[in-house]
């Protein structure tokens, strides 16, 4: 059966909200096959509206990008390199080097989560599992925490949608882990490119999927984790051939908190220098 | 036979146009991607997302800054007894500060009633929620502010009565005035401390320029409505020459793709007109000594430069670009 190979955890009941372990995604591109079943199975148990039908011409993908109502978002890159040993098929009279990468993109999950730090209602929180959850009931859609991502994740969902107004993205399906069950897209990926278990043992497995490619031929294969930026390290991480900018993908994400001293100084050195600057007005000019 | 799906409508859409004028227009695909895309990042897409905000935000910005300053020239007014100036500002910072400015962030919620939510939690480290706080308590200061300042100029109550309003209206309009300040500041940590190249890159910037432009506004609007004071104009000057030296920071301290929204673009032209009007052209006509046009013309760029800097974030937040090499 799908699934019950090498040590899978996709498909196995789990206790991790109980027992608050530190749980993850690892995305590995060099196994996927483009299927998109993470999309629809991620539409379908959420019931996350259709957002539009739109031809994008971009190879296979009409998705687009992640956002209020695509909370997984299968990638396909062209790129005019080989992929790992690969001997390229005659793309034209040449035989021009070529490969096509599929990744499925999703929220992150950040150790430090901007739009976490940016909520002014507390709608977003840190679930027992280290996810980032929006509580919907709670967003009034200010807005703050899609200009606050560093990975233009979370967006607000535009009229006339269902549950229109407030601000959305990947719950880590916190509905099903709450009851043992495996993230929807990682319950359905039929060759376990989405990983779902613990955060520590898929980190093991990522270095080490990571060493296997390389020695295959793949020398661009790396792991994409913000471990050294203020982001530190995310849940949800992805093995990457090639260079993070074309996935799409900041090189060095940082959490917008960290602007704020010198953003702050400014303010109030302001404040103080316009309340002198008054105070002086009225006293030499009246 | 009429289908729903959306893609037979569009067959059949492009049957009619065939059949009724013998030739088809359509936008077709955007083929720029294939077969080899050569675009920066992924196809184009933005790598952060552009701010959902839309005219209520950057005028809700310059309500909230004439209204805070206009709690500091009212408590300097009370100071150095201006008592009428100090009402007309208290009145300003009353109708900008207490009922348009939190209607224009209520309307710019996804979800209006459930705005009450903002004062669920405090955040320090959340520059919208300190915001929600900030308004809130300016509002709590500046209207038993005015009622106070109002009852005690009327002399509606005399004797002890009227002196403890007296001492009431001080204490709450200096409060009014303490809150004023971060209401007109703050603005410019918002949009500065967020993940938006052009805005994060100028974060030392946008506080002073929007805390600037709110007191040059109360000064210059004070002025419209008759009160033609030394103070004023001095705080015309000020204003002005501030905004004049933002401007040659702004043309200096430029960070190539990472920031070229400001530079660039019709957001790049919102900025450049918004500043023109109110540094150097208010600071000329300022010298030349037509106020009213001086006090118009630093409004009006006020205005401008707040939506110039909403747009500035729109275009960099699209720019892929821009995000990386703010990165590197």
């Amino acid at each position: 059966m799908i699934g019950e190979g090498i040590q899978s955890t996709n498909q196995r009941k789990h206790s991790y909200v109980r027992d608050h372990v530190e749980v993850g995604f690892f995305t590995d591109p060099s196994v996927c096959i483009g299927c998109k079943a993470c999309e629809v199975a991620c539409k379908e148990w959420n019931q996350v509206p259709d957002d539009g039908f739109i031809w994008s011409g971009n190879s296979y993908d009409n998705t687009g990008h992640l956002g209020a109502s695509t909370w997984r978002h299968v990638m396909f890159l062209e790129q005019d390199r080989a992929k790992g040993n690969q001997i390229a098929g005659p793309m034209s009279l040449d035989e021009d080097p070529f490969r096509w990468v599929f990744l499925s993109d999703v929220c992150k999950h950040c150790e430090e989560a901007g739009c976490l730090e940016a909520c002014p209602t507390g709608s977003i929180v840190r679930t027992e599992v280290g996810s980032v959850l929006v509580q919907n009931d709670v967003c009034n859609g200010c807005g703050y925490c899609v200009v606050s991502c560093p990975f233009g994740v979370i967006d607000r969902r535009p009229q006339p949608l269902p549950d229109a107004g407030g601000a959305f993205k990947c719950t880590f399906c916190y509905d099903r882990q709450k009851s043992g069950l495996v993230p929807a897209c990682a319950k359905v990926c039929p060759t376990e490119s989405i990983v779902f278990g613990r955060l520590d043992d898929l980190r093991v497995q990522g270095a080490k999927r990571v060493q296997q490619l390389q020695e295959a031929g793949y020398n661009d294969a790396q792991l994409y984790d913000p471990l050294e930026t203020s982001v530190r390290g995310v849940h949800a991480f992805f093995l990457i051939l090639g260079e993070p900018e074309a996935y799409g993908l900041p090189p060095k994400p940082q959490i917008p908190t960290i602007y704020l001293k010198s953003a702050w100084s400014s303010a109030f050195v302001t404040a103080v220098v316009s309340v002198i600057a008054t105070l002086l007005a009225f006293a030499f000019f009246s | 036979m009429k289908t729903k799906s959306p893609s037979e409508k569009r067959l059949e859409e492009l049957r009619e146009q065939a059949w009724k004028d013998g030739v088809v227009t359509g936008r077709g695909v955007d083929v720029a991607g294939g077969p080899i895309p050569h675009k920066p990042g992924y196809y184009g897409q933005p790598v952060v997302k552009p701010p959902v905000w839309t005219w209520e935000v950057p005028l809700y910005f310059f309500m909230g800054g004439i209204a805070g300053m206009s709690a500091v020239i009212a408590s300097a007014a009370l100071i150095f007894h201006h008592v009428d100036l100090a009402r007309a500002a208290m009145w300003l910072a009353f109708i900008a500060g207490a009922i348009l400015s939190p209607v224009l962030l209520i309307m710019d919620l996804g979800r209006p009633y459930l705005f009450l939510n903002m004062l669920r939690v405090f955040k320090h480290r959340s520059p919208m929620s300190m915001g929600a706080w900030i308004l809130s308590a300016f509002g709590g200061c500046a209207v038993p502010g005015l009622i106070a300042l109002e009852l005690h100029a009327h002399q509606i109550f005399s004797g002890p009565l009227d002196q403890l309003l007296r001492v009431a209206a001080s204490i709450f309009i200096f409060g009014s005035a303490i809150f004023g300040t971060l209401l007109a500041t703050y603005t410019g940590v918002l949009i500065g401390a967020t993940a938006i190249p052009a805005w994060f890159l100028h974060r030392t910037l946008l506080p002073i320029h929007f805390g600037t432009a709110g007191l040059g506004s109360a000064a210059a609007l004070l002025e419209l409505l008759g009160y033609r004071i030394p103070a004023l104009n001095f705080l015309g000057f000020y204003a002005a020459g501030v905004e004049s030296a933002l401007l040659i920071w702004l043309s200096v301290n430029k960070h190539g793709a990472a920031d070229r929204a400001i530079h660039e673009h019709g957001s790049g032209w919102l900025i450049r007109i918004g500043e023109l009007l109110n540094g150097p052209l208010a600071l000329v006509l300022r010298l030349f000594g037509f106020i009213p046009f001086a006090a118009i013309s630093f409004l009006v760029g006020a205005l401008v430069s707040r939506f110039g800097w909403i747009a500035v974030g729109k275009v960099s937040a699209c720019d892929p670009e821009a995000v990386f090499a703010s990165q590197r």
